[in-house]
């Protein structure tokens, strides 16, 4: 556990770089802008937080980073090299999972293994070890539906754990778990960075979630998304939901947060006013 | 169990009304024959060699025929599914073509192959590939695309997307396809084979009218019934329980 309360040395070199992103969508109604000027800095190993009310694009934020989207404007660097593409070396966890409901929960684990073309030995094993982190050994030869919500989480995790990429995209990976699981899951995922150190950006409307697991929480705002402020976490790991300094930090995070969730209401309400 | 009991007794039921309704002799015999003459026509059908010829030629037929559209429907229901224009233009045509009875392609069959074989698997295929491209193109359009994306996203792209994801992905609904493709083609078989005349079970049947032979009738008119029957319980009951097996009851369709 000690390697938790260690905080990341100043000098580590920075992961993913966003400069001036912008993202736009064509709708019937015009273009929309999701995403605007967004310019961010992750060091390796860095677990960020992103908290947003739903609509500010922080889905869109994550699909850009992994290379599922390409953006209107601006740059991503990973590494140095330019993002054009899905990559291995980033994997997304999907809100909604995206499990492969044909296959059993080690073929799941298996399948960007395969992709990659490792072979079959070195696959199952690979597998059958990322399976043992996320306590699910009992349940290889299982099948997607035969697995509670919780479990298709470590599923979803051990999948992309398996084919070792050095950046977790996490897009509000919890939101559908009671609390129980959702206390566990932030345990195991917080005891799986420190043991794998993978840069971990994680996208999520909950403010206590960000602020429990995250060394930094990036505050976006209403549509269009721009980054409104930014929160340096110093509380020592491991963190407790309960614990008092962590709900005073969320306090001071979600009065900023309540601002940008007011304004699609107040927009609607102007909007009635004027007819 | 309980539902081969029920099976069971039902036809035994039938059966049993049958022999009674044929006892009390309430139209001749040429008109309504008794289950034992039936069963009789069955029986030499299979000794003499005829059914079995019939049965065998038919099999052969639709072994080509199916297969043909099977590889046609799913090719081009996934070009459909892949392509807006094909969605506009194809997609279409095809739907339209579906309200067509089977039976209709047969003058056109004929003109363009004459009385050979190619005519009747042209039938068979007209009559059944369009419900199996109609599926795949439904089972490719419900397929998630949190699935492709998870797929593109683990480092599948292109062909290995569309084998690894895309066709398993689509699986429920193509099955779905293919079993009412089964369908479709065996119907048009016999339809066609009783018109156009040549071995078949189809043309057994016509024979039995000829001869006027009732019983022949009924028994040719079980054996494709039990051919239908059996492939259906055979094949597709089969990958439709492993299917409910792997992707649970309420995912699968």
């Amino acid at each position: 556990m000690s390697s938790l309360t260690q905080t990341a040395p100043a000098t580590v070199k920075c992961k993913l770089r966003l400069e001036g992103v912008t993202r736009c969508f064509k709708t019937s109604r015009g273009t929309l802008s999701a995403l605007e000027g967004i310019n961010l800095e992750i060091r390796e190993g860095e677990f960020l937080c992103v908290v947003g009310p739903s609509g500010c694009g922080k889905s869109t934020l994550l699909n850009l980073m992994a290379g599922l989207d390409r953006p209107t404007a601006g740059e991503i660097w990973m590494d140095g090299r330019r993002v054009e593409a899905p990559g291995r070396d980033r994997i997304v966890i999907f809100q909604e999972l995206g499990l492969f409901p044909w296959l059993t929960v080690l073929e799941n684990v298996e399948f960007g293994l395969r992709m990659n073309g490792v072979g079959r030995k070195e696959r199952r094993a690979r597998a059958q070890h990322y399976l043992r982190l996320v306590h699910l050994s009992r349940f290889e030869t299982s099948y997607i539906h035969q697995l509670s919500g919780g479990m298709k989480q470590r599923v979803a995790l051990a999948r992309s754990l398996a084919t070792e990429p050095d950046v977790l995209l996490m897009d509000e990976p919890f939101a559908a778990l009671d609390a129980q699981t959702r206390d566990l899951l932030h345990e195991e995922l917080e005891r799986i960075w420190a043991e794998t150190r993978k840069t971990i950006i994680f996208v999520t409307h909950n403010v206590r979630e960000a602020v429990r697991l995250g060394d930094r929480v990036v505050l976006l705002t209403f549509r269009p998304g721009r980054i409104k402020s930014e929160f340096v976490m110093t509380l020592p790991r491991p963190r407790h939901l309960e614990d008092p300094d962590l709900a005073l930090t969320a306090r001071e995070v979600l009065a900023q947060l309540r601002e940008e969730i007011t304004k699609p209401v107040e927009k609607e309400y102007n909007h009635e006013e004027n007819h | 169990m309980k539902r081969t009991i029920r099976q069971l007794a039902f036809y035994l039921w039938l059966v049993a009304v049958w022999q009674i309704l044929s006892e009390l002799k309430l139209w001749p015999p040429y008109l309504f024959p008794t289950p034992q003459s039936v069963w009789e026509s069955l029986r030499v059908g299979f000794s003499d060699q005829t059914f079995l010829t019939g049965l065998s030629v038919s099999m052969k037929r639709i072994a080509i025929g199916y297969g043909l559209s099977v590889l046609f429907g799913i090719s081009l229901g996934f070009l459909i599914a892949a392509s807006e224009f094909l969605q506009h233009t194809l997609g279409g045509l095809v739907l339209s073509l579906q309200s067509l009875p089977s039976l209709c392609w047969l003058p056109l069959a004929v003109l363009w192959f004459g009385l050979t074989e190619k005519a009747i698997l042209f039938v068979v295929l007209m009559g059944s590939v369009l419900a199996v491209t109609i599926n795949t193109e439904i089972g490719v359009k419900h397929v998630p695309k949190i699935c492709l994306m998870a797929g593109r996203n683990l480092g599948a792209n292109g062909i290995r997307l569309f084998r690894y994801v895309l066709l398993p992905a689509s699986l429920p609904h193509l099955l779905a396809g293919l079993k009412q493709g089964w369908a479709f083609a065996w119907r048009s078989l016999i339809s066609g084979e009783m018109i156009f005349v040549s071995l078949g079970l189809g043309h057994l049947l016509m024979m039995g009218r000829d001869l006027n032979d009732m019983s022949q009738v009924l028994a040719v008119m079980a054996l494709i019934m039990a051919v239908g029957q059996l492939v259906d319980r055979l094949v597709f009951e089969q990958l439709e329980k492993r299917v409910r097996r792997t992707w649970g009851v309420a995912s699968a369709l």
